[in-house]
């Protein structure tokens, strides 16, 4: 009874403290890094990342133990079905007045989620742009590792990883895949039910759209600002005219769609589709080496380029370890890890950093790559298309449920 | 206080645990009920009607269906030699997590599945998979087919559980010296003394069914999914807006599932009426049996089957290395995923196992605290005191547990191992009180009598006599607790708000990624925890009473 | 020929007989197999209804009105049987117990509804069909249980002990009913039973399990 009472005066504490102004735990300054570093000996990171696929799992671990190494600090990953629950975690505990001493310490974050976050004000920073590694990014070469889908990241989420969406086909199979939007639906009519995309609002399967989208727009640059009430109808109709003459001859007639980029690829390596994708250039040729994709699947792009965008970590506003969440961003950023994320044997990501400034040493790491059978070089990979303004990625996601989302 | 004291305490603190949390977490729906459109914004949503009907479905069919095939065996085969094969064949399939069991059926029946593998292409022609809807179907078959075989050895434990008390072998001589077959004279005079003891397990599955997560994140549809998978996914967004529609849907849920409850009670009093009807007429039924019998054995055979082999499948997967379609094995074998996965399987499997341990230990505790307090103070617990205890089962986990988290983070409990563990209790204690109390309330009183004539206090009759000779009922209630809490999914996800990762959440998280090769390490080991608890159960008493033939077999 | 006739028949467990009857009983004949508990008279009951444990080894056969029912399962062989407890089902009113016995190729509600007055008539119970059977006293609920048993149109009878649960001054009545019926009917009948009066009233030959006479004597 008593710690019920207690309870109900911090509450009204918390509360009146709501109105004067927030009450913001003590977090470290990113300015002064040694004093960053000395506070993150000992701490244990919680990093909310999504656990669905082993291999990320297998290379957070190992980041896990540098950092152990390096700098005291232990990193536990938090596996998530998707990167919503951390950010509905950090939500609840605020709406419970947990202002300090939050469960969720970093991240893996972007677009729509880093939006959210960032503009409800429960992110901690800036802190990015004073990390040691920050001057290695190659922010001229990859504005995206500063501008997450058109939102500035103003220091408030740091880059790890650089994504393209490349699509997967088995040559044995489909020696000539198709490579417009126009040609897919001509080959899905020839050839149905060998393709299909993730479930809108899957990440992948929105990106997916927003592909289609490009396609479908005589002016590209449109997709920049934010999708007004007046335009979105008009600039949108032509790509749901395409979904609709799509839709009845994809796998399983539309009636089902696989759940996100693992499960995609595994119908690829089932068999039952021909055509996959992935945000992931290497991709295929890391599941190849694994020995989980027959050797004969290759990866191309659409004429005209495709989607790319970068992955970032975030700290929430009232983490119990920030100090350690930032030596654990910083340390992504170190070319060793990066060399090592881009190996196609560990992760296949695309580096965020310029390698062609970086010292003789480091840029040697990426050099001894062997980027694998399936891996487009950097010249036949084409442009890396602009993310569209998240409320694009909002709007066709959920006009996609109200169309598509019911069987009839 | 006392020790007497401790224990008169301990029935109303059950109670508590019991009702407490259920009632907390439905409160709690309020808040975000009372602010926004919530109920504006479910109405809006065009997949409701589709939601609903699927609930009702999944859950009435998958029901009816599970509650039937159960029947069927019993008042088909009690008695017969291939009854106890079956009965084996399917109790261990109780302990077999629901998201195991859902992922190795997914395999087994996918167009891309061992099934579509072994016939292809020497039997179908398939070079590459079929393009047929078989999972996630958008009527939800691929769902009630899962839900029935892993529902099925439940309520097939429970009418065993029941059978004795309804004097099943004079009523069916009776019954058979009448003139009558086997299936009809079971029904017609077993099964209503049998059905008032079954009555809430009955509801409790059905309340499971319609509202479970995993099973229909696995197996259901998903334009639209379930309501329950629904609300879920509402609640998980980071726009706040969305715990509006959430509640709502919660809350739209609870009455469903009060509506059907309602529904099986008037159904109930219809098939009395009707049953009653029947036996007036004095049909025999006689040349049922011959088709009923094999049904029985053909459905409980295939429904073991099912899981039985879909495991197996996910453990060849787990050793995988290139397996492609239509190839009935791997081309390669490889330790490879197990390695891998080792650090995270060994991480989940400790505190899978600490949090069984702690929750499966304390339910135990305070059941035998409970039953010993019955015996003591002479408590006769009436039909109020069993209501409470499927409280927490036959309110939907969907509709209390969001509500339970916002209140644990609040207390400062959010998200700590206890906190989980706590909640894990709430599930476990039905269970395990269940499975102890009839053993016993059974337990000869003219033992007592004698031990209290020799000397012995209560204390000691109980550390003496009681527990040593209830050993192997007591050690089996702790491993149905254990295999509870191993598969507990939303409770952990939700109270432990992700941060509390068990072998039962990694692997529903692992499942949206569908690599079923480390899908296939979790749900092997997610399947093996819950067996060595039961092995273990089986042979300490043998073990310890290797001596004692009075105790063999003493159940 | 008429009536049941054991021929021969022997039940062994573990190679030791337990039971070894060969005789037959005429219609209307009430033959007593009398014997201390655990001597094998519940398991001769058994071997006749056709309900015995696998683990026994039964040899000879029994015949019905000539008919041989040796391999016939116990709803075929059209045996009737009448327990030390009635099994009256709970669930069920008085008359919804009788009708469950009276044969289906009795069609109709009210031509059934009828049989099962005409049955409580004959035991005195007019009136009685819709009661339910918790509310009968125990010498009813034996009326009520033996007109089941000869509704279901029996060939022959087996006692189990009928009249064991019964108070001593409604023994002798319930007794005489059920052997006055049992006449009446004309059906040959077996009473298992270790109380000498009621052998003695049954008025036929008295046997142990193996066949032996045992002397009529206290």
């Amino acid at each position: 009874m008593r710690s019920a009472i207690s309870k109900l005066t911090a509450l009204a504490v918390i509360a009146i403290a709501a109105v004067a102004g927030p009450l913001r735990a003590e977090q470290p300054d990113p300015k002064n890094w040694p004093a960053v570093l000395e506070a993150a000996k000992g701490q244990t990171v919680y990093w909310h990342a999504w656990g669905g696929d082993p291999k990320i799992n297998a290379f957070i671990a190992w980041v896990g133990e540098q950092a152990e190494a390096r700098y005291g600090v232990t990193l536990e990953q938090v596996k998530l079905a998707s990167t919503a629950d951390a950010v509905a975690t950090v939500l609840a505990e605020r709406q419970a007045g947990q202002d300090a001493d939050g469960s969720v310490d970093l991240i893996w974050i972007n677009g729509e989620n880093f939006a959210g976050m960032k503009s409800e004000g429960v992110l901690f920073g800036p802190f990015a742009e004073s990390l040691p590694n920050w001057p290695l990014v190659d922010v001229a070469g990859k504005p995206a590792t500063v501008m997450d889908f058109t939102e500035p990241t103003e220091g408030y989420e740091s880059p790890w990883a650089m994504a393209q969406l490349v699509f997967e086909h088995d040559s044995a199979r489909l020696p000539d895949p198709p490579r417009s939007a126009k040609a897919l639906l001509d080959w899905a009519r020839a050839n149905p039910g060998r393709f299909t995309y993730p479930q809108p609002p899957d990440y992948l399967g929105t990106t997916f759209l927003k592909q289609a989208l490009y396609a479908h727009v005589a002016d590209p640059a449109l997709l920049q600002s934010p999708a007004d009430e007046a335009s979105y109808e008009a600039v949108t109709a032509p790509l749901w005219a395409w979904l609709d003459q799509l839709t009845p001859h994809l796998w399983r007639s539309g009636q089902a769609y696989p759940a996100n980029e693992p499960a995609l690829g595994q119908l690829l390596a089932d068999g039952e589709i021909d055509i996959s994708f992935a945000f992931n250039p290497g991709r295929a040729s890391a599941v190849i080496a694994a020995g989980e994709l027959p050797e004969t699947v290759r990866t191309f792009v659409w004429d005209g380029g495709t989607i790319g965008n970068a992955s970032f970590v975030a700290i929430p506003y009232n983490a119990a370890h920030a100090a350690g969440a930032m030596v654990i961003a910083n340390l992504l950023l170190d070319p060793e890890v990066q060399a090592r994320a881009q190996d196609p044997a560990v992760l296949g990501f695309q580096t965020v950093l310029d390698v062609a400034s970086l010292g003789e040493t480091d840029r040697a790491q990426f050099d001894a790559l062997d980027l694998g059978v399936a891996t487009l070089a950097p010249a036949d990979l084409g442009p890396a298309l602009l993310e569209p303004h998240a409320s694009w990625m909002t709007r066709i996601a959920e006009d996609w449920v109200s169309r598509y989302g019911v069987v009839q | 206080m006392t020790q007497g004291g401790v224990l008169r305490a301990a029935p109303p603190l059950t109670a508590l645990l019991m009702a407490g949390p259920v009632l907390a977490g439905l409160g709690a729906l309020a808040i975000p009920l009372s602010d926004g459109d919530g109920l504006a914004r479910l109405l809006a949503w065009n997949g409701l009607s589709g939601a609903v009907r699927l609930s009702l479905v999944t859950g009435v069919v998958s029901t009816l269906v599970s509650l039937a095939l159960a029947l069927l065996i019993v008042a088909a085969l009690d008695g017969r030699r291939s009854f106890r094969l079956i009965t084996r064949a399917l109790s261990p399939l109780l302990s077999v997590p629901h998201a195991a069991a859902a992922l190795g059926l997914a395999f087994l029946i996918s167009p891309s599945g061992w099934i579509a593998r072994v016939l292809s292409p020497w039997a179908t022609g398939w070079q590459t998979p079929p393009d047929v809807l078989i999972l996630n179907d958008p009527a939800g078959l691929a769902l009630i087919l899962g839900l029935v075989v892993k529902e099925t050895p439940f309520l097939l434990l429970m009418i065993l559980a029941a059978l004795p008390q309804a004097d099943p072998a004079r009523r069916m001589t009776v019954a058979a010296s009448l003139g009558y077959g086997r299936f009809a004279g079971w029904a017609l005079t077993v099964l209503p003394a049998v059905w008032p003891q079954i009555r809430l397990p009955v509801c409790a599955v059905l309340a499971y069914a319609m509202t479970s997560v995993e099973m229909a994140l696995i197996l259901g549809p998903s334009l639209p999914p379930t309501l329950a998978v629904q609300i879920v996914t509402w609640s998980m967004q980071p726009d706040l807006a969305w715990r509006g529609p959430a509640a709502a849907g919660a809350v739209l849920q609870l009455g469903l599932v009060v509506a059907v409850l309602a529904v099986l009670w008037l159904g109930e009093r219809l098939v009395a009426v009707l049953g009653c009807r029947l036996a007036f007429t004095g049909r025999r039924g006689a040349r049922l049996d011959g088709i009923v019998a094999p049904l029985a054995v053909v459905l409980a055979a295939g429904s073991a089957a099912a899981v039985g082999l879909g495991l197996a499948g996910l453990g060849v997967w787990s050793v995988a290395g290139l397996w492609t379609f239509p190839d009935a094995l791997p081309a390669t074998f490889t330790t490879g995923t197990w390695e891998s996965a080792a650090p995270g399987l060994l991480a989940a499997s400790a505190r899978t196992v600490a949090l069984a341990a702690i929750s499966a230990g304390a339910a135990l505790a305070l059941t035998l605290a409970c039953l010993e307090a019955e015996v003591r103070f002479g408590l006769r617990p009436g039909h109020a005191a069993l209501w409470l205890l499927y409280l927490p089962l036959l309110v939907p986990q969907v509709v209390f547990l969001p509500g339970l988290h916002v209140l644990f983070v609040w207390l400062g409990f959010g998200g700590s191992l206890w906190a989980v563990a706590a909640v894990h209790v709430v599930f476990v204690l039905p269970y395990v009180f269940l499975s102890l109390a009839a053993p016993w309330r059974a337990w000869d009183a003219r033992i007592c009598v004698a031990g209290a004539a020799l000397g012995a206090g209560a204390d000691r009759v109980f550390w003496r006599l009681r527990l040593p000779m209830l050993l192997q009922p007591v050690l089996t209630a702790l491993a149905i607790g254990l295999a509870v809490s191993i598969g507990q999914y939303l409770p952990t996800l939700a109270i432990g708000g992700g941060r509390v990762t068990t072998l039962t959440t990694e692997a529903v998280a692992l499942s949206s990624g569908g690599n079923r090769r480390v899908i296939g390490t979790y749900a092997v080991m997610q399947t093996l925890l819950p067996a060595v608890g039961f092995a273990l159960a089986l042979a300490l008493p043998a073990l310890v009473f290797r001596n004692r033939r009075g105790m063999r077999g003493a159940t | 020929m008429t009536g049941l006739v054991l021929d021969r028949l022997t039940v062994r467990r573990g190679g030791v007989p337990v039971v070894a009857l060969d005789l037959s009983v005429r219609p209307g004949e009430v033959l007593t197999v009398m014997g201390p508990s655990g001597s094998g008279k519940s398991t001769a009951l058994a071997a006749i209804l056709g309900t015995l444990d696998p683990s026994f080894e039964r040899t000879g056969s029994i015949r019905l009105d000539g008919i041989d029912v040796t391999d016939l399962p116990t709803r075929a062989r059209r045996i009737g049987l009448l327990f030390q407890d009635d099994v009256l089902f709970p669930h069920l009113s008085v008359g919804g117990n009788l009708a469950f016995a009276l044969p289906p190729e009795r069609r109709g509600r009210a031509a059934r509804r009828a049989a099962v007055e005409e049955a409580l008539d004959k035991a005195d119970l007019r009136g009685f069909a819709d009661r339910d059977p918790a509310t009968l006293s125990g010498g009813q609920r034996a009326r009520v249980a033996l007109m089941r048993t000869l509704l279901a149109e029996p060939r022959a009878l087996l006692l189990d002990e009928p009249f064991a649960r019964l108070d001593t001054d409604l023994r002798g009545r319930i007794r005489d009913f059920v052997l006055d019926r049992i006449r009446a009917e004309g059906l040959p009948a077996i009473l298992v039973t270790h109380d000498h009066e009621d052998a003695r009233a049954a008025g036929g030959r008295i046997v142990d399990p193996t066949g032996r006479p045992v002397p009529d004597a206290p």
